[in-house]
Order: structure tokens, then C-alpha cells, then sequence
């Protein structure tokens, strides 16, 4: 909401606009309310040099087609020649002169210029030349019996002024009316609050513009008040300039009046010309589905049945209820009788046809956060008062209709407010007879004695309802810089889970290991699940911003499959990168099978690197899984990647990724991949570990080297190897995957074990029959020792 | 018999002086000082002397000998072993300036730096730390916070629904999480008061990415939930986080403000040690509507509760200028920072 600090005086006196001091108090008061001043705007700066001109005559020259010669009065007695381009001009015209030597606000510095070889002494400004608006159609004309020589600023009335933005927040609709905001900030400073106090009465014989409300539920008060004697021409300059300054286009004095009484009264308002309204009545119904309207904004609208129309009393549609007139029903210059629109819609209609139609307006935004549904009188009242400014004869006629729905909310509304419960919540020690005080002057009226009161809530304050929207005004009147400042005792300790530990310590392992943690957008394109040769089954945003972030991921693997393909594309070959994140596959029940996953990829780095990284990682976080390769996983390199199987549970997968999903991803280096179900492994806390005594004997090394066919898992040597050794086995590494070309579809697997015995030296005979132990183990998965 | 002891002494001494390794220095104390050494061998010739003087001054004359030949090759072998350490060490020489083999280390994003520190420090004040699904129903989303079907304030956050449809329920029912705050209504139906956790977590808007805004991004919310909590708690509790997280210089104000899930509400706002003020995020007394929601007696228990985005964190930290690079894995960016 802009606010211009000469208009806001008008409600009371919130201090010059020239002194800083004063701004910035009621700039400070504004936001210590809640009323956040966005940013404040110096106006009203007129250019030194241009002053009020008669325009005495006007020649064509006939070298020149497209300016002509205009000769000017400024009231000093001189005759000055101006070439100009305009043609709105004529002959006693008073316009604005810019005088030798003033600068513009563009910059330029108006000199004596020849065209022609005839000087010009000057320049005729139009309304965007001097800053007064974007109208560059002509020059500013100004009022016919302006004094000539004076400066412009003064002609029109313009004086230096601030300009807040205020962000007024959903709860206050109030604000939305320059009398709102006065009425709050009067309060917060302790000045008087002048409302303004409209005179006009009816006083015209009986003529009404009769309301049918059908819509009861979305419109529960709708009054009609017929004007006549209306004369339509332009409104006064002041308030031009303040519909101007809140950033409203002058129109005509009605619609200028109708805009100018919403502004200050947040009462949004319309007025139709009676002579032209179909019926000389109004009909308040719902739409029907397809029924459709020209509006204001000159667009053809269809609407539904949950859209509510304004019909004339035929019941042909003239408005969209609390949100735009129709094109046809516009005041018009022959306008001399107005049948004046004031009513109350509810709030969530207005807001479902705006969110459904996309139109919105200065009225749709005031009624769906709330209009006083009573204060209608008051601004008819005053509505008259401005427009009588222009049109001396008008008249309002008695008989104006006030239509009711059995909706509309009561007129009086009170809470009890305890005392004891203000102090609870809002830290404070008030007593309950301060809350006349802090209460009365917003209009929330108090009354009864000890600890409970009684609280009238304002008509205009829709939002308040329950004694928690007292407690929130006496909280910001009493001032939330004053409620001191405590920390509570927490009844527990601090901490994290052992769950998010563990996460912790996931990630410091990664970072250990030279891999660097990734974000990547969670959102997927429609085929890159199936680029990534995993299931096409996801769960899809309803309202993407743009449809190729419309996939919610059921992996990590494509986004940091794109992320390696961005730093390949930048010459950053090997990217390690880990991802912990949410993934969301669907699954029957409240909400999908979200669960976090973690993701590693090494790009430039084969299977087993991956395996190296589930090692460490189990090493340091306990738990495992049985590498299961007869479990390809989808998009996984067949012959290089396995199942982490965990019980009868897939825990994850490790391996390469496919080469055809690489490509399709433009990857071209090899990526080893590591992918956990985190919830699953974080869940599985190990025990600690238990304290074993070491040897202080003397250890023997034995290596034994033996040939397995390739479909043997060199896993299974190992557990061959381990039981064989028994129990004098300490260690165990696997040191060598010799390939001998000679003998195909083998491979050698070296071993070194390490043999060690708690209460002795280990003889050679020991060590002999460990080694027959283990080659009696291994022989029965046929695999022999190396010769 | 002595002159033989003393020019094989002497032999011995102008030899030894002359080795120049360990393995001689050995060599020659077999030789000299050895039990079949050169001195015990005449050490033997002894008992063929005849006289008792001749013995005894023979003896004295061995035993001396054997003294010095002794004292000569542990200084030798001390000598020897020092110039070989130092031959060695300096063999050894290395530039260390020159290194090849680059230390390889991961950097932890950005997010997570500042997620983690600000759990720290929330952790240190005595909150635990609690989580909730990203994809979220509309009752805990909106209604559960105050927000029923139809309220206006829903518009504000540019709500992402999703196409899952609950068993029994209506589609257009899910959404992508807006705020952190449903976390509040799980912790609350999940635990009875006291309450004291953040809630640190991914939240979606659909909102066009741009230099300060991203439709997936990341805050961090409070809820404490107890008898007599008050404005003044809240207040207290966000000036402790601010000179805990940002320094002891800094401090901290509430400015009234609207949401619709506290009353009274407000913006807090934090200040910098040069006087300069920045606008945090969003706090208040949890709305006793919500309290209901969670199970919680408004007349028996208050509460407060507070947010603010983490991403913000990061970037004020480490001045960057566009929050959409943090999001692009880019090792260019991500290795910038430790």
C-alpha cells in the first residue's frame, strides 16, 4: 500500500514531509506496528525554471512540416517565440514554459536553439517532461485561469512529499484505507485520530435502484444509493495528484471519487449509470458455466458457477461481483445519474474466482482479506461529499436499498480477554485496566471490571475473532520491544539421534575419501528415469513450473550422473560425488515411499572402487550385505555390479553404471557407483565392539595362491580360506587376481594369511596344518592350489 | 714381551683410527678385542714368562692395551655411525615445494556446512533435532497450521502438488512440503510436552529460480512447547542464537508480523556489530489452533516457534552472489571451499 504523507495528515498530524526527523518517526512507528515500510520516496520535486505560460498565438512555417511556432506570455510583459512539435495547443491555452537555462529532469539544459535560423526561447513541457506522469502525448495543459509567470509546481499545487510503501501483512485488512493505517499509527504516537466525518444526507425525493441478492452465502450485503445531478468532467487536481501519487490513473470525476473513497475508507465501490442499467436495478447471483462477460480491462471472460455476477435487473451479467465491472456499464460523459454499488462479499469466493480467472484488482484484493461490511454508510456519505466538489447540483436520493443476506456477520462481535492469560503468552506485566488504553484508541472497545473484560471487536477488523487477536493488539500497542527477554530452561538434554550420527558419519567417510558431496535438483525431466534404464513408475508434479522438472526422483543415480556430465563438459574428468537425499517412489498409503538414499559415483573409476568405498564404509559404521551379482540391478553394468542384499532385504547396489545409460547421459568416462538405502543402514546400529586380548607370540605369514574358475566368487575362497586356517587365523588379504592368458576361465587368487596363537609360538607342524586345512577347504569348491 | 704387547697396541690404535664404516669398525674389534683376538693371544703367552715381575708388568701392559684398543673403537664406532647417519640424512634431501602426489580430500556442500553448524549450536542451547517426509498431506501442510481448506494465506506459498492420491482420500491432497512446519505438527502429536527441537529440512515453493530464490531449498525451524512460555522466551531464545551463531556483538529484535499458525507473530531481525540491521525470518507463539492440532492443551501449555531459510546462511558466510551456483555441483565452485 503507497502511502503519501500529505494524505495521511489529513487523519492526523504525523509531521512535515520535509524534515527527516518526522519521516523517519513515522517510519519507526509504521513498522513497530507490523506495518513494514518497504521503502521510502521522495515527491512532489518540481524543476526550478518552468513557470505558467499564455499561449498568445500560434504560425505555421512553411518550411516546416512537422513543428510550428508558438508565441508565449509568462506574465512578465515579453513575447517569447517556442518552436514545439505538440498539437493539443491552441491560442489562451495556459501550459508549463521551460525557461533559458533550466535543466530538465532527463538531464537536458533547455538553450536558445535555431530552427530554421529562428531561435527558440524555450520549451513547452508535456506531464512526462516534468515528472508529473507518462502522458507524452501533448503538453500539460493547465487550468484556464491559472496566474501566468508562476511556477508550475505552485499552479498546480505540488509540494514536496514522501511516499512509504507499506507491506501490509493478511491480517490487517483494515490497512488497506489510508484511515486504517491512520487510525494505528495515531494510536502507536499518541496523536488524535481525525477520521474524516462526511455531511452529505439524502435530501432528494424517494428514487431507489432495487437489489435482488440469489447469492446470499457469497454476497451478504449489497446497498444502492441513486445520485443525480451528476456532471461528468475532471476531478480537482489535489485529488488527481493523490490517485496519481497511489499509483491510479485519473478517469472522471465519479470514477476518481469511486477509486479516491477506497483508497482512504477501504470500501471498494461502483458506480453504473442509472439511465443505461437494464431494469434500473441489481440482480446478485452466481454465474452460469459458460456464461461470459465483457470487463473493464477489455477482456471477454467466461465464468462457472462458482464465480458470482452482478446483473442488471434483467439479468444481464453488468459486473464480476467484488472484483471488475463490466465494459459496458462504464460511467460515460452524459452521465448524469449514478445508482452507487457498495457491498460485502465474502472472502473466500473472491479469492477462488481471482485464483481460478487469473483477473485481479484493487477491489478483489480489499475484499478478499476483508471490508468492514458496515461501513458503508459513512463512505456513501462521503463518496457525495467529494463528488458534490465538481458537481454543484448533485443530489442523493432517499430510498437507498440496503439488501441483507442472513450471512452477514453481526455488528457486534465481542472476546473475554483474562489478563492473566495476556501476561502468559506475551511475557508482560500488565494490569487489566491498561488495556482500555491500549485497546480503546484501535477501535477494540473494553469494558467490565477485574480480571476478565469484555472486548467489542472493530467491524473493520475482520481477521480478530478469538481472545489470542487481542492478545496480538495489546502486544503490538504495548510494544514488542518491551516484553523483555528470557531463555527457558530446556527439560531435557540437547542432542542429536543416533540416527543422525551415524548420517554425520556416512558423510565424513565419503569426505575422507576424497569424495565431494553433491545438491542436485530433485526434480527430473518425463524420460530421464527411463535414460537411466530404472522403472518409468514415479510420482509426478501436478503444477510443474516447467514440465521438464516435473518427475519427482526415485534415485539419486541421474542427477549426479548430469552433475558428472557437467563438470566432463568443463574438463573436470574423475568427479567423486556423494548425494544423501530423499527419494520418492510411489507406494500405496498416506504418503509415497519416501526414504533417504545415499549415492556415490566415481567417475574415471572401475566396480571395485565402489566396493572399496562399501567396505570403508562398513568398516567404520558396522553392519554389511551379501554382494549378490546374480541381482543385476537396473541400469547397472550386467557383468560388473551386484546387489547389496541385506537379510531378504536389497539394501542397495554396487558396480559400474551401463555404458548405454552413460551415454545417454553423455557421460563418457567409466562411473563405479555405491548406492544405500541410508534408512535401512543408519537403522542397523551395530554393538559396540568387544575388547579381544592380542598375542604377544611371535606371528607366521603363510601365502598360498589358488587357481578358481571365474564363476567361483573369489568370496568363497575366502570363506574357504577362513575356515580352513581355524582358529590360530589373524588376518587375511587378498594381494593378488592374477589372470594367466594361459589358462582361460581361471583366475589366481593370492593370499596372505596371517597365523598367530594366544599362548605359544606357532611350530612349522601348525603352520603345515593350517595350510592342509585350507587346501582341503578349498578343494571342496574345486579350487587347487597353485602350482 | 711388552715391546710386543705395545707395537701390537699400537698397530692395533693406527689401524682402528683408520676404519671408516660400521662393518670395519666390527671386523676390527673381532680382530683386536676379540677373545681370539690379537691381545688375548699374547694375553695367553703370559703364563710362559718366568718371573713373577715380568708377569705382573706383562699383565699391566696387556691390560692397558686392551683398555686403549677398547676406548679406540667405541669412539671409532660412535664416530662412524655419526658420519654415516649424516652421509644418509643428507643423501636424503628433498624439495618439499616440489610435491607431486596431490592430497585428495571431498568438500561437504555448502548446505550441509551451514545445516550442521547450525545444529551445533541449537543442539548446544539443549534443542534435539527432528525430521519429517518432504512430500507432506495438506492437513499437516496447511490445516493442521491453521490454514483450513480455502484460506486465503495459502495462496502465499506457491504450493507444488503432486499426483499421489491417499486410500480413500482426494487427489490435489499431497503437496511438496512449503515450510518445515509440519515437522512441528508430527513432533507434537508424536511427543507429549516439554518440546524443545529444530526441525532442519528441504522445502519446495513454485518459485522461478533466480539469484536469491530456488524452488528446492532448505530451512531450519524451532518449536518449544512447555508451561509459561512466553513472548520473552522467544525473544531471549532467538538473541542467544544470534550471539551464539553470529558473535557476541550482534543482536536481535521482533517487529510485529502475520502467519497464521502464531499469534502474536513476528519477523526478527538481527544486527550487525556496525549497527546495520538484516531481516532473519518468521516467529511467534504457536496459535493455540495449532496446538490443538497437535494434541496439546492451549490452556495448559504454550509455545514458540521460529525459521529461517539455511541456504541464507551459507551464502551471507561465504559471499555468494547467486544462490543457483550452490545447486550445480560444479567442482569449480564446490572445491572454493573447504
Amino acid at each position: 500500500m503507497k502511502i503519501l504523507m500529505s494524505w495521511l495528515n489529513d487523519y492526523g498530524d504525523f509531521g512535515d514531509p520535509t524534515s527527516e526527523a518526522d519521516v523517519a518517526s513515522l517510519s519507526d512507528a509504521l513498522t513497530s506496528l507490523g506495518l513494514e515500510v518497504d521503502s521510502i520516496e521522495q515527491v512532489g520535486e518540481t524543476v526550478d525554471g518552468v513557470v505558467t505560460a499564455r499561449i498568445v498565438r500560434l504560425e505555421s512555417h512553411p518550411d516546416a512540416a512537422k513543428v510550428q511556432r508558438v508565441f508565449v506570455d509568462a506574465g512578465d510583459g515579453v513575447e517569447r517565440h517556442v518552436w514545439c512539435g505538440a498539437d493539443n495547443i491552441s491560442a489562451d491555452d495556459i501550459v508549463p514554459l521551460a525557461t533559458l537555462g533550466t535543466t530538465m529532469p532527463n538531464g537536458m539544459t533547455i538553450e536558445r536553439r535555431g530552427i530554421l535560423g529562428i531561435d527558440s526561447e524555450g520549451m513547452l513541457c508535456s506531464a512526462q517532461e516534468l515528472g508529473l506522469g507518462e502522458d507524452h502525448s501533448g503538453i500539460r495543459l493547465l487550468p484556464a485561469d491559472t496566474p501566468l509567470g508562476l511556477p508550475y509546481g505552485d499552479a498546480l499545487g505540488i509540494t514536496p512529499d514522501v511516499l512509504f510503501d507499506v507491506d501490509v501483512t493478511r491480517n490487517r485488512p483494515d490497512c488497506w484505507g489510508y484511515v486504517g493505517i491512520a487510525r494505528d499509527v495515531a494510536a502507536k504516537l499518541g496523536v488524535e485520530f481525525r477520521p474524516p466525518v462526511p455531511v452529505f444526507a439524502p435530501t432528494g425525493d424517494a428514487r431507489s435502484a432495487p437489489v435482488e441478492i440469489l447469492a446470499g452465502d457469497r454476497c451478504a450485503r449489497f446497498t444502492s444509493t441513486v445520485i443525480s445531478g451528476v456532471v461528468v468532467g475532471e476531478s480537482a487536481p489535489w485529488l488527481q495528484r493523490r490517485l496519481t501519487a497511489a499509483g491510479m490513473r485519473p478517469i472522471n470525476n465519479v470514477v476518481d471519487v469511486s477509486n479516491y473513497v477506497m483508497l482512504e475508507l477501504n470500501q471498494p465501490n461502483h458506480a453504473y449509470d442509472l439511465d443505461t442499467l437494464g431494469g434500473g436495478g441489481f440482480r446478485v447471483r452466481m454465474a452460469a458455466d459458460g456464461e461470459h462477460l465483457v470487463t473493464l480491462d477489455g477482456e471477454d471472460r467466461t465464468f462457472s458457477a462458482q464465480d458470482l455476477l452482478i446483473c442488471d435487473a434483467n439479468d444481464i451479467p453488468i459486473g464480476v461481483g467484488g472484483v471488475m465491472g463490466g465494459l459496458d456499464s462504464e460511467i460515460s460523459n452524459s452521465t448524469t445519474t449514478v445508482a452507487l454499488e457498495m457491498a460485502w462479499f465474502a472472502l473466500v469466493g473472491i479469492g477462488q474466482t481471482v485464483t481460478r480467472t487469473g483477473m485481479r484488482s484493487e477491489a478483489s484484493q480489499r475484499f478478499e482479506r476483508g471490508v468492514d461490511p458496515y461501513g458503508m454508510p459513512t463512505a456513501i456519505a462521503r463518496f457525495a461529499d467529494l463528488l458534490a466538489e465538481t458537481c454543484p447540483d448533485l443530489v442523493i436520493h432517499d430510498g437507498m436499498v440496503d439488501a441483507r443476506s442472513d450471512d452477514l456477520m453481526p455488528e457486534e462481535r465481542s472476546v473475554q480477554v483474562r489478563i492473566g492469560n495476556v501476561n502468559r503468552i506475551i511475557g508482560s506485566d500488565l494490569a487489566a485496566d491498561d488495556l482500555p488504553g491500549l485497546l480503546d484508541p484501535i477501535g477494540y472497545t473494553v469494558s467490565g471490571t477485574g480480571d476478565t473484560r469484555t472486548v467489542v471487536l472493530p467491524t473493520w477488523r475482520l481477521d480478530s475473532t478469538a481472545e489470542i487477536d487481542v492478545i496480538e493488539e495489546i502486544a503490538r500497542h504495548h510494544g514488542y520491544d518491551k516484553l523483555g527477554s528470557s531463555v527457558p530452561k530446556p527439560a531435557g538434554h540437547g542432542g542429536l539421534s543416533v540416527h543422525q550420527q551415524r548420517r554425520r558419519q556416512v558423510r565424513q567417510v565419503l569426505l575422507g575419501l576424497g569424495v565431494t558431496e553433491a545438491m542436485p535438483n530433485p526434480f527430473l525431466a518425463p524420460d530421464t528415469l527411463e535414460r537411466a534404464g530404472l522403472a518409468t513408475e514415479a510420482i509426478r508434479i501436478t503444477n510443474p513450473l516447467v514440465s521438464d522438472e516435473s518427475v519427482l526422483r526415485t534415485s539419486l543415480r541421474p542427477g549426479l550422473l548430469r552433475s558428472i556430465a557437467f563438470n566432463e563438459s568443463h574438463r573436470r574428468v574423475r568427479a567423486s560425488l556423494f548425494e544423501i537425499g530423499h527419494v520418492y517412489p510411489p507406494a500405496e498409503g498416506d504418503l509415497p515411499g519416501e526414504f533417504e538414499q545415499l549415492t556415490v559415483v566415481l567417475a574415471g573409476a572401475e566396480a571395485p572402487a565402489a566396493m572399496a568405498v562399501w567396505r570403508e564404509l562398513t568398516a567404520s559404521l558396522g553392519g554389511g550385505a551379501r554382494i549378490d551379482q546374480s541381482k543385476v540391478p537396473a541400469g547397472l553394468h550386467a557383468t560388473r555390479s551386484a546387489t547389496l542384499q541385506a537379510g531378504k532385504d536389497p539394501l542397495g547396489a554396487v558396480g559400474e553404471v551401463a555404458p548405454d545409460v552413460l551415454a545417454s547421459f553423455g557421460v563418457s568416462e567409466r562411473v563405479a557407483i555405491l548406492e544405500v538405502d541410508l534408512d535401512q543402514f543408519l537403522a542397523r546400529e551395530p554393538k559396540p565392539s568387544q575388547w579381544k586380548s592380542t598375542s604377544r607370540y611371535p606371528s607366521s605369514d603363510l601365502d598360498l595362491s589358488f587357481v578358481a574358475a571365474d564363476d567361483v566368487p573369489a568370496e568363497k575362497v575366502e570363506k574357504a580360506v577362513r575356515q580352513g586356517a581355524g582358529k590360530f587365523l589373524v588376518d587375511l588379504d587378498l594381494f593378488d587376481n592374477y589372470r594367466d592368458p594361459a589358462r582361460p576361465g581361471t583366475r589366481a587368487l593370492g593370499y596372505r594369511i596371517r597365523l598367530q596363537a594366544p599362548d605359544r609360538s606357532l611350530t612349522d607342524a601348525d603352520v603345515s596344518e593350517v595350510r592342509r586345512g585350507i587346501q582341503s577347504a578349498a578343494a571342496k569348491l574345486g579350487v587347487d592350489l597353485r602350482s | 714381551m711388552i715391546s710386543d704387547i705395545i707395537s701390537a697396541r699400537d698397530a692395533a690404535l693406527a689401524h682402528i683410527a683408520e676404519a671408516t664404516s660400521p662393518d670395519e669398525v666390527a671386523a676390527m674389534t673381532t680382530r683386536y678385542a676379540g677373545k681370539k683376538g690379537e691381545l688375548a693371544g699374547l694375553k695367553k703367552q703370559l703364563g710362559q714368562l718366568e718371573s713373577i715381575d715380568d708377569k705382573k708388568a706383562a699383565g699391566a701392559a696387556i691390560n692397558e692395551a686392551m683398555a686403549a684398543v677398547d676406548s679406540a673403537l667405541a669412539e671409532r664406532r660412535d664416530a662412524v655411525a655419526t658420519a654415516a647417519l649424516s652421509a644418509r640424512v643428507e643423501s636424503e634431501r628433498l624439495d618439499l615445494t616440489e610435491y607431486v602426489a596431490k592430497p585428495t580430500r571431498g568438500h561437504a556442500h555448502l548446505v550441509t556446512q551451514a545445516w550442521e553448524r547450525l545444529e551445533d549450536v541449537f543442539v548446544g542451547m539443549g534443542f534435539r533435532v527432528a525430521e519429517g517426509p518432504e512430500i507432506e498431506t495438506d492437513w499437516h501442510n496447511f490445516e493442521a497450521l491453521n490454514m483450513p481448506i480455502g484460506h486465503p494465506a495459502r495462496g502465499e506459498w506457491d504450493t507444488l502438488f503432486v499426483d499421489h492420491v491417499p486410500p480413500g482420500g482426494q487427489a490435489g491432497t499431497t503437496v511438496l512440503r512449503t515450510h518445515t512446519s509440519p515437522v512441528q505438527i508430527r513432533t507434537m502429536l508424536s511427543q507429549a510436552p516439554p518440546i524443545h527441537i529444530i526441525a532442519p529440512g528441504r522445502v519446495f515453493r513454485r518459485d522461478t529460480p533466480d539469484s536469491t530464490h530456488m524452488p528446492v531449498f532448505h530451512q531450519i525451524e524451532g518449536l518449544v512447547v512447555d508451561r509459561d512460555i512466553s513472548m520473552a522466551d522467544l525473544a531471549g531464545t532467538i538473541d542467544a542464537f544470534t550471539k551464539a551463531f553470529f558473535g557476541q556483538e550482534w543482536n536481535s529484535r521482533l517487529r510485529p508480523s502475520y502467519f497464521p499458525f502464531t499469534e502474536p507473530s513476528a519477523e526478527f531481525d538481527i544486527q550487525r556489530p556496525d549497527g546495520s540491521w538484516i531481516e532473519l525470518g518468521g516467529c511467534g507463539m504457536v496459535h493455540p489452533d495449532v496446538l490443538a492440532a497437535g494434541g496439546i492443551d492451549p490452556e495448559e501449555w504454550s509455545g514458540f516457534a521460529f525459521g529461517f531459510g539455511i541456504d541464507r546462511m551459507a551464502i551471507m558466510r561465504h559471499g555468494v552472489a547467486d544462490i543457483r551456483e550452490m545447486f550445480t555441483d560444479d567442482l569449480r565452485f564446490t572445491e572454493q571451499f573447504s
